[in-house]
């Protein structure tokens, strides 16, 4: 089944679809100014503040400037790239990403579900015709980005407390299935157990085999639970034939070796990249936020 | 163990096809089931933000009574609308649920239209609110009706290929459910901007 969703994805990003006439950019950091309108020192500046903000928040603040939009409407373009970026915590949606398209003369401050409640699209219009257009008129970027920023920070501020030490990349890291895991460590189980025993390392499959399938996709029938059960016994006895002879700990250790080597399952979500240790956190967005000219 | 081994690849061939596409199709159903839910209740957030835009307007605009009769009634006939799940597997049902939700976009048009002609009104804090909300609940709308095209592409691929499509033939009996389909001259919703 997995198999054949991968193949499905394969087939649809071969085919030529329709997409966006802008492809969503590489996030790179907090502050992704690819119409290069910041000056270096406030991109840094930036990047710290909204850096210390999620350390604090858990929520993700980002701001990406394009030089131009080419064609797409800036709403179609900026909830695309927040989809892909994914910004924010996993359940908590608490991301928000700011968007600028230089050549347009557009903003627009996309709002995670989240936080809905504290940036509704009244206070979003608000931040970008008082706080931010003022200085975006006169060409004063550096300002009025902050100054958007500012005003973000300040209306979420309270919203979410911190991750625990290491929750954020824990959570970001999770597969989309455990299932690949729990059956290779059946496998190694069972090729330990046929050291001993044929019978066992059957035994082993027997039981693992369904109790795998039953954590990784809760609610299967017990009909499927007991032809897996068939399956798990003959693959364990297979699995004790094949590694007949060989020293359990040497099983073990190729196995693991190209079980963790398989990292193609653990992928994170597309366009979340690891630089400056920066990715979405898994948040999600549905539309919410406001556009303005400037 | 020879008659063992040689049924393995069938016993694993079972277990692999017979119990996946299953579940598969279920979820994917009920994923189509939830992303329409998000389709209603953004319609629903436009329908909810009509009477103060009416309110306000007329505050201003009292000569526009015909214009904004037709927002009031267009945003009725939406309300009376009974939306079900059958709305899902019924084209029919989806047409019109559609075609009223665009009677209500075209009446909100020409109001933006009509609206140009009072300044004052144009440049009041109250309407230039429910204007921006507006604006958030079109774009509300267009994502939720995007994400509830792909759930029900997915899900009318789960059932369509083999051998899903066996298993549903033989135990769900799952049908094809309907997309969206653009609006006839407007590829988007009508922008409300000025």
């Amino acid at each position: 089944m997995k198999v054949r969703r991968i193949f499905i994805l394969a087939l649809l990003v071969l085919l030529p679809l329709p997409l966006a006439a802008l492809d969503v950019p590489q996030l790179s950091g907090r502050i992704n100014d690819y119409a290069h309108v910041l000056s270096p020192g406030t991109a840094q500046q930036l990047e710290q503040k909204l850096a210390a903000f999620e350390r604090d928040q858990s929520t993700q603040i980002a701001v990406l400037t394009v030089p131009s939009l080419q064609g797409d409407d800036i709403d179609q373009f900026t909830i695309h790239v927040a989809e892909q970026w994914k910004l924010g915590q996993k359940g908590k949606d608490n991301g928000v990403l700011l968007v600028l398209a230089q050549a347009e003369r557009k903003v627009r401050i996309e709002v995670g579900m989240g936080l809905q409640g504290v940036l509704p699209d009244i206070t979003t219009s608000h931040i970008i015709r008082d706080a931010m257009r003022p200085y975006l008129k006169t060409g004063n970027f550096d300002q009025g980005v902050t100054a958007g920023i500012d005003a973000i920070i300040s209306a979420t501020k309270g919203e979410f407390t911190a991750l625990p030490q290491g929750a954020g990349k824990a959570a970001h890291k999770r597969s989309s299935s455990p299932f690949p895991v729990l059956l290779l460590l059946i496998a190694v189980v069972a090729v330990l157990l046929g050291a001993f025993s044929r019978n066992l390392s059957g035994l082993a499959g027997a039981v693992g085999l369904p109790l795998a399938a039953f954590l990784a996709f809760p609610g299967m029938g017990i009909m499927m639970l007991l032809i897996l059960a068939g399956a798990g016994l003959v693959g364990g006895f297979l699995l004790s034939f094949l590694f007949s002879g060989m020293f359990g700990g040497g099983g073990g250790g190729g196995f693991y070796g190209g079980g963790w080597g398989g990292g193609g399952f653990y992928g994170g979500g597309g366009g979340s990249s690891d630089d400056d240790g920066f990715s979405g956190g898994g948040g999600g967005f549905d539309g919410g936020g406001s556009s303005d000219d400037f | 163990m020879n008659k063992i081994v040689a049924k393995l690849p069938i016993l694993l061939l079972l277990a692999l096809l017979s119990g996946c596409g299953y579940n598969t199709m279920q979820a994917n159903e009920e994923a189509v089931v939830a992303a329409w839910g998000n389709v209603e209740s953004s319609y629903q957030r436009r329908a909810d933000l009509i009477p103060n835009l009416v309110e306000v307007v007329k505050g201003y605009a009292k000569h526009e009574a015909d214009t904004l009769k037709a927002v009031t009634e267009a945003r009725a006939k939406v309300g009376s609308m009974q939306v079900s799940k059958d709305v899902l597997n019924n084209p029919d049902s989806l047409n019109k649920f559609q075609q009223a939700q665009g009677e209500l976009s075209g009446a909100l048009s020409h109001l933006m239209v009509v609206v140009e002609k009072y300044p004052d009104l144009k440049a009041n804090q109250n309407f230039m609110d429910l204007q921006k909300q507006l604006e958030g609940t079109e774009n509300r709308i267009n994502v939720a009706r995007e994400r509830y095209n792909t759930a029900v592409q997915e899900f009318n691929t789960s059932i369509r290929t083999f051998p899903n499509s066996v298993t549903n033939s033989l135990l769900l009996h799952l049908n094809r459910k309907e997309p969206f389909k653009a609006e006839e001259g407007a590829k988007t919703a009508p922008k409300i901007k000025f």
